[in-house]
């Protein structure tokens, strides 16, 4: 159960998850889901959920860190054009596996969140783009949604009001860069990934040019607390201009790899050493790669840096997605970076060229030092490709992509440099 | 027999194709969930299987294979009985997934990216798979496999050619 003493709050979005068969209707009705549904659908309005959303303060966890009640706000009501909704399951950054875990153990709790998410926006279709490996996630998915459908939750006049939505699983099909949410629209258009301009931003033009919102699981499944609660209540936990919970996906060289879902303004430390049962070697990690992949680097100087957007960001890095990838004393930091260098261009689309030919050139460079047989010039040339990319493309990969590669030279010039051939006397 | 040479969706598959596009705003969008389709139905995107969803959504071959080339998980060409996909982006890496797929490579006595030559296996090198407290991660045939060691791998390839023998 979620307290209503915001204080004693020790999780929103996993609070439920641990029931054994909680995915399955009947069962997770039993533990209070679509509770107050019918209390939102008949008596809120659309302008007061949007409001309690903006009170809450909650920030995107998709990565940006967009303010949700702000971006809902955006979006233009009376142009005629059906309006839509899709929830970003694509989990592709890595170092970032929560989604799944709430769609695979509560699926009710997003398909609530998506209802009450849609009713405030005015929304008759509805979408879930999910990556294509989660089939397992998509089924269960889908085995909620038809439940749903069953027993009135989804469909037409939804618990006998007018407010009437339908919600439909997507599978992605394998590319990171359809996690970028333009790109996300044109694959469900039935295209190739590749990112548009913004503006126009979805939530005026997107879905078939028709305002659209995207938002992650995690942001959609938090909506059913903040409603029961209200936004006050969620903004008085974490900490001011970073409110409420988030999960922390921690992998790497922890010795409890997992989820966390802790309340923002809790320390790296503390996450790693109470939660995650400390490092597998030493005591201070090498390099803390703090919000997926395409964050910049921490080392042992901010291990007690609190997570929260604002603090990240001094820091010169971002929280992302909330996605910790933890190297401990033997980590090869250069096979890392090289590692995802790879990443990076593998999945670059291609259409811009900074990105497309910046990417695979960071790659090769990596992989000669990688081998010895790095060119006296090399971290020169590294740092140019990773400083013309960034800033330079449609959407935020490219800056992705150099962010590792930053912050080796800046952290661990010496491993790069050892890499490197002298010249012949 | 319908095929991936000579592929028909059957009358079955063609009402569930119709009720996905009726989802959607319009018939292009039921592109990547029909692929999806015609790749369980024939094994892999033949030309004619591509071809055919392109009739089947009423959308042009080359927006069709747009789609095809660009996204990793569609196949052009056929791959082994048991696909085994494993992960070695950073988490992965950092638990010993290099050394898990070189082991698996060597057990099949081929190189990543091979099938083996009774066709029974197919080893390819992933990104992310998003499990990453699971490290080191191995998809195979679509099903996750978390905190997988050589023991795993050499148990799972030991049964699989049983039952390969056994066909
Ligand atoms: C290359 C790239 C990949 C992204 N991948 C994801 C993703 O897998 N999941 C996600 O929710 N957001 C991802 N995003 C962020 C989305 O563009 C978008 O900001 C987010 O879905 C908005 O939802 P939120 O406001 O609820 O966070 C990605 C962004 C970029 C640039």
């Amino acid at each position: 159960m979620i307290s209503a003493d915001p204080s004693k709050v020790t999780a929103i979005c996993f609070d439920r998850i641990h029931h054994p068969n909680q995915h399955k209707l009947e069962v997770a009705r039993a533990n209070g889901a679509y509770k107050l549904l019918p209390k939102v659908l008949k008596e809120f309005s659309s302008e007061k959920i949007i409001e309690e959303v903006k009170t809450a303060g909650i920030r995107g966890r998709g990565g940006a860190g967009f303010p949700t009640g702000l971006k809902w706000s955006f979006v233009p009501r009376n142009t005629g054009k059906p309006i839509y909704l899709m929830c970003n399951a694509d989990e592709g950054e890595p170092g970032t596996f929560k989604d799944r875990d709430i769609m695979r153990f509560d699926p009710h709790l997003l398909i609530e969140g998506m209802i009450m998410a849609g009713f405030a926006l005015g929304v008759r279709d509805a979408y879930i783009y999910i990556r294509g490996e989660f089939l397992h996630e998509a089924n269960v998915l889908n085995a909620a949604i038809e439940e749903a459908y069953a027993a009135n939750l989804l469909g037409e006049h939804i618990l006998g009001t007018d407010f009437s939505m339908n919600l439909t699983v997507h599978r992605g099909a394998g590319a990171y860069i359809c996690g970028e949410e333009t790109a996300l629209i044109e694959s469900v258009e039935g295209k190739a990934g590749r990112p548009r301009f913004k503006p126009p931003f979805p939530a005026v033009e997107g879905f078939y040019r028709c305002p659209t919102v995207v938002n992650n699981v995690e942001t959609l499944s938090t909506i059913p607390a903040i409603l029961e609660f209200g936004g006050a209540w969620h903004a008085s936990i974490g900490v001011a201009n970073n409110t409420g919970m988030k999960i922390f996906s921690v992998s790497g060289q922890v010795n409890k790899p997992g989820n966390y879902e802790v309340p923002l303004g809790t320390s790296l430390k503390t996450l790693i050493e109470e939660h995650c049962g400390g490092l597998q070697h030493g005591s201070l990690p090498k390099a803390v790669i703090p919000g997926g992949s395409s964050s910049p680097w921490l080392t042992a100087e901010h291990y007690d840096i609190p997570l929260t957007f604002d603090d990240l960001a001094k820091a010169g890095s971002m929280l992302g997605s909330g996605a910790i990838i933890v190297m401990d004393e033997t980590a090869d930091v250069l096979a890392v970076t090289r590692r995802l260098a790879h990443f990076y261009a593998h999945e670059s689309c291609g259409q811009c060229t900074p990105c497309r030919e910046g990417t695979g050139w960071l790659e090769r460079v990596l992989v000669r030092i990688e081998n010895g047989q790095g060119l006296p010039g090399d971290i020169a040339v590294l740092e140019d490709a990773a400083q013309y990319m960034a800033g330079r493309t449609i959407c935020a990969l490219a800056d992705g992509a150099a962010a590792p590669v930053m912050s080796l030279i800046k952290h661990f010039p010496e491993a790069v440099r050892a890499g490197i051939v002298e010249k012949a006397a | 027999m319908s095929s991936a040479e000579n592929p028909i969706f059957s009358e079955a598959r063609l009402a569930e194709i119709k009720s996905v596009v009726e989802r959607y705003p319009a018939a292009q969008s039921a592109l990547l969930p029909v692929l999806h389709m015609a790749q369980e139905d024939f094994g892999y995107l033949s030309m004619p299987v591509q071809q055919l969803v392109a009739d089947t959504l009423a959308v042009r071959l080359m927006a069709v294979r747009e789609v095809v080339t660009f996204y990793t998980m569609f196949r052009e060409q056929p791959c082994g009985k048991y696909l085994m996909e494993v992960c070695t982006n950073a988490g992965c890496m950092l638990n010993g997934a290099n050394e898990l797929a070189a082991h698996v490579c060597e057990t099949l006595g081929i190189n990543m990216g091979e099938t083996t030559p009774d066709g029974l296996f197919t080893v390819t090198e992933v990104e992310c798979a998003g499990a990453c407290a699971g490290a080191p991660v191995v998809q195979i045939n679509n099903e996750y496999h978390e905190k997988v060691d050589a023991a795993h791998m050499d148990a799972f390839i030991a049964d699989a050619r049983g039952q390969g023998g056994a066909a």
